[in-house]
This record gives C-alpha cells, sequence and structure tokens, in this order.
C-alpha cells in the first residue's frame, strides 16, 4: 500500500494481511497521494520463512535498516509499522533537519514540544490539539534549513499506559486505533490527528517557542540557555551530523530564533495553563 | 520476474528512466537503496526531468553521499597524520582513494571503513602508532584475533574512540591463504600514485586488479552490483591512458588474476556497456550466468532473492579463502565458540 503523510509517501509491504489491514483503517482519513513513488520502502518480513505461519514474527526492514530493531509479535504489526515509518525518516531523510519533539500551531506560529520519552510531550501536543491548537506532529519536527520553517508531518499520536484514558475522556471515540496490550513500550492506542490538521498537512508553520516539558515533577519553571539548548537538540536530532554544515546552520538559527523553556509539570491542567501563559508573555 | 536489471539499466543508460511508471520508480528507488547505489543513481540521473518525488530522494542520498565523502576525507588526513612520523607511505584503498583522486567512481558513492594499503614489515608500526592516536580493538574474541594475524591480509579492524570511525589497515588485497591470486604487496606499493604529502592510490590498473579481486576472490558477492559499477567507472575514466589495457594485463598476471579481471570485464561490459578490451575479456565462461544471477538477486521491493544461489555463494567465499584442511579446523572453531555462548 501506498501511503503520505506530509510532505512524505511511504510504500509499506507487508508478508501479512493484517498490519496492512490495521494501517488501512487507522490512514483513511488521509488523502492519497497524487503520485505512488514513494520516498520510503517498508517491509514487515517474517524473521524466518516459517515464522510466517508458527509464532508470525516481524522484523522491521525497509530502505534503510538497524540491526539491532527487535522483531515484534504479529498482533502488534500496526505498531512495527509506525516503527518501520520512523525509522526510514529518522535514518534517510536529508530534506529536514529532524528533532524529537511533538508540534502544535497557532496563527502560523509553532510551539514544539522536546525531551526524553516519557517526558508527556505526545500527551501534552494531543491534548493541546483538542483545545484549539492545530496539531503539527507527534515524532519528529521536521525544520526545512532553507527557509526555518517547520513542516508538518501529522501522523497518529501513539498513546501509552494511563495517557490512553486521559485521551480517551477527551477525544470522540472514532478517532482512535485498537488497544495494543502489552507492547515492548506497555500498552499503547494510536490517536488518529483532528481532521483540520490532517486537511492543513502540507501549511508549514514559524517555529516561535521550545519548551521542554517534564512530566511528574513539581511545577517550575526555567529558561534553557542557548549553548545547553544547541546540544540538547543536537541529541534530540536523528539526522543533525548527517546533514553537516546544512545541519549546523539549521540548528544554529533555530536555536538562536526561538525561546526554549524548561517546564516541570504535576499534572495536565497545570502543564495546559502554563503553556497559555508563556505563550502570551511572548506576545 | 523484475531483478536489479533494471537498475543497472537505469545506471548504464539514464534515459532509460523517463519510460518508468510509478512502479517502476518505487522499484528502482528500493533497488538503489539495497545496493547502495542510490548516490551513484542521483549523479547519473542528473538533470534529467523526473518525477519530483524520485527527485527528493536522490537528492537525499547525494547529501548522504557528501557528508559521506568530506569524512572519509577527514578519515585519511587523520590516518595520515598519525602515521607521518613512521615516513611509511600510505596507500588508500577503495572508496576512499577515489573521492581523494576526485574520481568518478568515487561521485555519490557511499563510503564503508577507511580502507589503507601499508607494507607488511613496517604494519607493526603502523598499528602501534595508530593505538596511540586514539583508535582502539573492535573484535576481543582472541581466536578472531589471532586468525586476522595470521591468515588475514589485514589487521583486525580498528575504530576511532572519538569519531567512531572505522579503519582496515591492510597489507595486501587478498588473503596469502586464497586458493587464487598471489597479490604481489611490493609492486602494489612500488606502482602507487602520490595524491598529496604522505598519501597515495594504487595505479589505475592496480586498482582495477584490486577491485575484481574483491569482487571474485573476497566475499560472497553481496552489494556485488556496486562493485561492478566501480569496475565500469574506473574503466571508463582511465581506458584513455596511453597503454592502459596492456598495463592492465601485466597487473592482472603479475597478480595472478588474470581470470578474475576477466570476468570483471565481461560483467561489466554486460551489465553496464563498458567498453572493454577484447583479448583480456576473452570468452565467457558457463559460470559468469551465476556470477551475474547473484549479483542481480534482488526483487522490486529491494529484497534479496535466489536463497540457494547466496547460499552457494556463501559457501564459495569460504572456500576460496583457504585450503580445504585449514577451513574445516576454522569452522569448527567457530562453532564450538557460537556453542559456547549460547
Amino acid at each position: 500500500m501506498t501511503l503520505a503523510c506530509g510532505p512524505v509517501t511511504f510504500r509499506i509491504g507487508s508478508d501479512w494481511a493484517a498490519p496492512i489491514k490495521a494501517l488501512d483503517a487507522l490512514y483513511s482519513d488521509y488523502p492519497k497521494p497524487q503520485s505512488t513513488i514513494p520516498h520510503f520502502t517498508v517491509r514487515l518480513e517474517a524473521t524466518r520463512w516459517w515464522r510466517r505461519w508458527i509464532a508470525p514474527s516481524i522484523a522491521i526492514s525497509g530502505d534503510f535498516r538497524l540491526p539491532e530493531v527487535a522483531p515484534l509479535a504479529l498482533g502488534m504489526g500496526l505498531l512495527a509499522a509506525e516503527m518501520a515509518m520512523n525509522l526510514q525518516v529518522a535514518l534517510g531523510d536529508r530534506r529536514f533537519l529532524l528533532i524529537h519533539a511533538a508540534s502544535v500551531e497557532k496563527d502560523g506560529k509553532a510551539l514544539i514540544l522536546t525531551g526524553e520519552s516519557g517526558s508527556g510531550k505526545s500527551t501534552l501536543a494531543a491534548m493541546l490539539a483538542l483545545k484549539g491548537w492545530r496539531f503539527i506532529g507527534d515524532e519528529f519536527a521536521l525544520i526545512e534549513p532553507a527557509t526555518g520553517l517547520i513542516y508538518p508531518f501529522p501522523r497518529p499520536t501513539s498513546l501509552k499506559n494511563d495517557a490512553i484514558a486521559a485521551i480517551l475522556a477527551l477525544a470522540p471515540a472514532d478517532r482512535f486505533g485498537p488497544l495494543l496490550r502489552d507492547t515492548p513500550k506497555g500498552d499503547l492506542r494510536h490517536l488518529v490527528p483532528p481532521s483540520d490538521a490532517i486537511a492543513r498537512m502540507h501549511e508549514p508553520a514559524r517555529p516561535t517557542l521550545l519548551l521542554y516539558p517534564r512530566f511528574g515533577a513539581k511545577a517550575a519553571v526555567r529558561d534553557v540557555g542557548k549553548a545547553e539548548n544547541f546540544v540538547r537538540l543536537t541529541q534530540a536530532s536523528t539526522n543533525y551530523v548527517a546533514l553537516g554544515e546544512t545541519g549546523f546552520q539549521a540548528l544554529t538559527r533555530f536555536v538562536s530564533d526561538v525561546p526554549a523553556i524548561a517546564v516541570d509539570y504535576p499534572d495536565s491542567a497545570t502543564a495546559i495553563r502554563t503553556v497559555n501563559r508563556l505563550w502570551k508573555a511572548l506576545g | 520476474m523484475m531483478d536489479a536489471r533494471h537498475l543497472a539499466k537505469a545506471l548504464a543508460d539514464p534515459p532509460y528512466v523517463l519510460g518508468l511508471d510509478d512502479r517502476g520508480w518505487a522499484a528502482l528507488l528500493a533497488m538503489a537503496q539495497a545496493e547502495r547505489l542510490a548516490g551513484s543513481l542521483a549523479v547519473r540521473l542528473d538533470g534529467l526531468p523526473i518525477p519530483a518525488v524520485a527527485r527528493e530522494v536522490l537528492r537525499n542520498a547525494l547529501v548522504t553521499a557528501e557528508t559521506g565523502r568530506i569524512r572519509a576525507l577527514w578519515e585519511a588526513e587523520m590516518a595520515r597524520r598519525a602515521l607521518a612520523p613512521l615516513r611509511i607511505p600510505v596507500i588508500l584503498l577503495k572508496g576512499t582513494a577515489f573521492v581523494a583522486a576526485g574520481l568518478d567512481a568515487g561521485r555519490g558513492r557511499l563510503i564503508g571503513d577507511c580502507d589503507i594499503l601499508v607494507p607488511r614489515d613496517r604494519i607493526a608500526e603502523a598499528e602501534a602508532a595508530l593505538l596511540a592516536a586514539g583508535w582502539e580493538w573492535v573484535k576481543p574474541d582472541p581466536y578472531d584475533d589471532t586468525y586476522y594475524r595470521t591468515y588475514m591480509h589485514e589487521l583486525p579492524p580498528l575504530i576511532h574512540k572519538d569519531r567512531d570511525a572505522m579503519i582496515d589497515v591492510h597489507h595486501n588485497i587478498l588473503p596469502p591463504t586464497a586458493r587464487t591470486g598471489r597479490a604481489d604487496a611490493a609492486a602494489l606499493i612500488a606502482g602507487a600514485m602520490p595524491l598529496n604529502e604522505g598519501l597515495f592510490t594504487l595505479s589505475p590498473e592496480d586498482m582495477l586488479v584490486h577491485a575484481a579481486a574483491h569482487l571474485f576472490a573476497d566475499g560472497d558477492l553481496a552489494g556485488g552490483l556496486r562493485n561492478v559499477w566501480d569496475i565500469d567507472r574506473l574503466i571508463r575514466e582511465h581506458a584513455e591512458i596511453e597503454g592502459y589495457w596492456q598495463r592492465l594485463v601485466e597487473a592482472a598476471r603479475r597478480h595472478g588474476l588474470v581470470a578474475h579481471v576477466s570476468r570483471a570485464l565481461r560483467l561489466t561490459h554486460h551489465l553496464f556497456d563498458t567498453p572493454v578490451d577484447a583479448f583480456l575479456a576473452y570468452l565467457p565462461r558457463r559460470s559468469d550466468v551465476a556470477f551475474m544471477s547473484r549479483i542481480l538477486a534482488r526483487d522490486r521491493w529491494g529484497r534479496e532473492t535466489q536463497k540457494a544461489l547466496r547460499f552457494a555463494f556463501y559457501v564459495r567465499s569460504h572456500w576460496i579463502r583457504m585450503p580445504s584442511l585449514m577451513l574445516a579446523r576454522h569452522l569448527w572453531t567457530k562453532w564450538r565458540t557460537r556453542q559456547r555462548s549460547r
């Protein structure tokens, strides 16, 4: 099957029908690309020929591969496909500076949330997207080096564990994928972005504020200095080194243009209040 | 069924791609990525009116190749600086040599490790100097280490602790235990061409002999299409030099690799329509067909095909590397190590 999200088209092949069917359902709202030429080919293959039928086990493969990625059971086909797509972009894309971050937009200005997994950035972005912000993306922020603009890549958000119930209380039930239990990341359920985010997935935004959210700590706000910010973003980027001088220039520009603030928060309500306050303070 | 001839055609005759539909493009791009030839394809298709997505994919590959090129040149320079006090010639091999010499074969090419050749009687000094300059051992296994040092044409791979870059220090282009070919390392070094202070490449004819040896006498032909493409590029660039073919014959004879060079010429001519010397290419052999199928074993999803044939070439890669008794001992030791580590 061919599937397009924002500026990236994927061709996805699988040894089994189930993962493709699950993807088809999850991406049913996304418009089909005009050209079926893919940027990346993704393959979900049996780890051994007989593992197609007996204790089916999916190896994540495609144009770009990492040997250390562990195989997944067939029941987690959707997770395997999502991981495989992310891996292609992370390792293969050179059009954008890629930063592990979730982003939302208002009035053409983008709010970017970065940090380690478990920091709550995905949940926070999903909540903001349900409260009047446009959802830009959950996995990667795509920064175009020539313009400094961020391009939407609004793939379904993978909600984990407690975040699933928290968002289920807010979003319509038909925006959720199937519940995947006991994945290597715990319980996992995909949330399809609001239709407005999908309809506007070719509309870039100007990066305006970068936050480092941290869930579970006492409420606190701290400015992140440019040097610290730069180093942390090189670590949060999957292709900073591979881009060479272009990557350095894009990141330097980003760090000097976009203020960065670390936000510790004990609960979502506090986080959203803080985000709104910081956003207003920018003017 | 489609195989990697699809990719070979696009490389050899770029206007071929103008007739492709979306499916044809999808197959071409996946094959090019799988064969690590996307950058080379990008160079070849430059300037042609191709679909936007294909252009974006190929531009990605070019960016990757360019970053790799700069990195490879830097690694060569780091090796030069580490070895300069010893006053031994550092001869760059394969991809690093191609980009350092600015050859067509290096354009868009992905480069793996930094491969260098030094005189065998100076290799211990070279090793010590590299260790002192921050390179470290990769393989902790004592058997592998002894194996490399006793039977191989190179040191066990070294990796730089800060830059995470690997260097392979060769003293020859084939293992001394190989069944075919007795590459004359002294002649390789004597014929080397200076690049700049302290760095050299092999002579054009030895470069080709090395590419053929690497393809047919040292491995299972995985990723072989890229090696054949190297050979095509090298020939097209060097064949115009007066006396090239004569010197190539002499070099192939000197290193005992006439059959390999000859087969390389036949395959590159067949795949890429490379102009080759009829005398040296000689007559086709029946086994050429198997080599061709092995090199082209790729489907439209970029997957390897021809499982049995690939396995046969894998077995061959061991067979050609050492005599039978030694091979039996080697496999036995490897098997026992594997059992123990379970």
